[in-house]
């Protein structure tokens, strides 16, 4: 657990930045929800005639008036984008910061395993993940406790499940990817979380597009899908999750055989 | 037993040679010199040794054992020094050094403040704040604070000041003076020549000479000081001459005989002949043969 220590001390910062960050947004959306609500009609006309956005976004299924349908779409948002772009940023850089910041010589010279290193660091990136996502599920609740609204405990509940287990799947392909970086992990985390997200909003505009809908983890995320149907898409889940191994798998057979720079 | 032993080791990086049927032979016990300037291998060398880089062919052995199979175990018999320490930002040198061995899952407590005490390392400090020669110091802990039977140390003084280097070098022998077995690559021909009884010159990634230093020093060639003046040209053997105020000073490795003869023929004044300096020996291993 010695590595694992270590990463979650290295990372705190950044953990304690990003988790703000998502639960300050987070918040906001919720505390304006009260005055929103008071512009019902309004809002509604607003977000129903935003021609192909609105149903980029899902837009067209949710109704503004049900505190769930906004949560679903304005607060998903937060944690799509902002979660996924922590996940991978984090998981990219795990393994790759090593010979990046030249320390890969002081950890290796140690004897612990490639595959030790990998698993204790795969750890922390999701416990990382995990605390963040208690802690911004925590603080959403509170959050809508103070407005008064009723939790939608179900919806509130898939829709953070969701998106947590997106974090996990993009931290999985980040952290696959990372075992063959030597450099230039930010770009690669940032490039695939902002590519993925802007997939699903394609395959919501157009027919055609529907395939890419298997492709993108943000699909299973999809708040209207989610509490229209009351369950997550099990199948796309399920499909993440493999791609998820799969990337691990590529670390744990790339990573030892690796020449250390 | 041999600590180190490479038999044929090859490393490319890509089309790139890093060392080529590299053979070396470190007892146990020993105080080893590994030579060789910027890119001759020796880095490549201790990588491969490490487990860090993974071999083309050939093969290597730590303690009789094969360093590409379970290098994790064979690691917990070495302690390392890189020659450019680098550590994550943010720890204290308390925390990298226990960081370190925690990662050995060793209680290293005790030894770690006695060296930091000899090397005078304030432990307190951010290691982002330190100077070159103090990072070096952490790194020294870090790779003695263990008691490894074996230490690998590469270009362990760049960095440290005359006084840190004696005591650096007091702490080895005292080391090796209780069964360790030192490593010890640099391109510092007086560090090894003072320090070391045995030592390899590495040339273009392969060993070239490996004996005790004394050997190495007592060469084929001769360091031949003279005042006066003689002819020398044509003479086989000469090479490194150095003009000075009413002599010359020279390398030679010819014949004595033809030597004596040109000597006679010319105007000495006075002569001396003595053994060259592993500086020298060096220089005269590493110049090519076209060179020479």
């Amino acid at each position: 657990m010695t590595i694992v220590k270590h990463e979650l001390r290295q990372g705190r910062v950044s953990l304690l930045i990003w988790t703000c960050a998502i639960v300050l947004l987070l918040g906001i959306n919720v505390l304006l929800y009260p005055e929103l609500k008071s512009q019902l009609d309004d809002v509604n006309d607003m977000f129903s005639s935003m021609g192909s956005f609105t149903a980029a976004f899902g837009m067209d299924r949710l109704s503004f008036g049900m505190f769930k349908d906004y949560y679903a779409l304005e607060c998903g948002s937060v944690l799509g984008l902002g979660g996924g772009i922590f996940a991978s940023l984090l998981a990219a850089g795990m393994l790759s910061k090593e010979e990046k910041e030249h320390t890969a010589e002081f950890l290796l010279a140690h004897p612990v395993s490639r595959k030790r290193i990998i698993s204790e660091k795969l750890a922390a990136v999701f416990a990382e993940i995990t605390v963040m996502n208690l802690i911004v599920f925590a603080m959403a609740i509170g959050c809508t406790k103070a407005i008064g609204e009723e939790i939608p405990w179900k919806e509130a509940g898939l829709i953070h499940i969701a998106y947590y287990i997106l974090q996990l799947e993009l931290a999985g392909i980040c952290f696959g990817i990372s075992a063959f970086l030597r450099r230039g992990s930010v770009g690669v985390g940032l490039g695939l979380a902002i590519t993925l997200y802007f997939l699903s909003l394609i395959a919501n505009i157009t027919e055609s597009a529907k395939p890419l809908k298997y492709v993108t983890p943000y699909s299973y995320c999809e708040g209207a899908d989610i509490v229209t149907n009351g369950s997550l898409d099990w199948v796309k889940v399920s499909l993440g999750l493999a791609i998820c191994a799969l990337c691990v798998l590529a670390a744990y057979l790339k990573y030892p055989r690796k020449d250390i720079q | 037993m041999e600590a180190i032993k490479t038999v044929d080791l090859t490393k490319y990086y890509g089309k790139a040679r890093g060392i080529t049927n590299l053979n070396l032979s470190v007892r146990e016990g020993d105080f080893f010199g590994f030579i060789g300037p910027n890119g001759a291998g020796k880095s490549t060398t201790i990588r491969t040794l490490l487990g860090l880089i993974r071999p083309t062919s050939g093969e290597a052995y730590i303690f009789g054992k094969n360093v590409t199979v379970k290098p994790e175990l064979i690691r917990r018999d070495i302690g390392y020094l890189p020659s450019e320490a680098a550590f994550y930002s943010g720890m204290r040198v308390s925390e990298i050094l226990k960081l370190s061995a925690d990662l050995r899952g060793k209680d290293c407590g005790a030894e770690a403040k006695r060296l930091c005490e000899r090397l005078e390392l304030d432990t307190t400090r951010k290691v982002s704040e330190l100077s070159f020669g103090n990072r070096k110091k952490v790194a020294i802990v870090c790779a003695l604070q263990s008691e490894p039977s074996l230490l690998i140390l590469d270009e362990p003084t760049s960095g440290l000041d005359p006084l840190m280097q004696r005591e650096f070098f007091e702490i080895l022998r005292e080391r090796n003076k209780n069964g360790a077995t030192v490593f010890l690559s640099s391109h510092v021909l007086s560090e090894v020549q003072h320090n070391c009884a045995r030592a390899a010159i590495v040339r273009e990634g392969t060993v070239i000479a490996c004996d005790s230093v004394d050997s190495l020093a007592r060469a084929n060639a001769k360091r031949v000081t003279l005042c006066g003046t003689a002819e020398l040209s044509g003479l086989e053997g000469v090479r490194d001459i150095q003009k000075t105020d009413g002599g010359a000073s020279f390398l030679f490795s010819g014949e004595t005989e033809e030597l004596l003869k040109r000597l006679s023929e010319g105007k000495i004044l006075d002569l001396t002949i003595s053994e060259p300096d592993l500086e020298e020996i060096f220089i005269h291993y590493y110049l090519k043969e076209d060179e020479k």
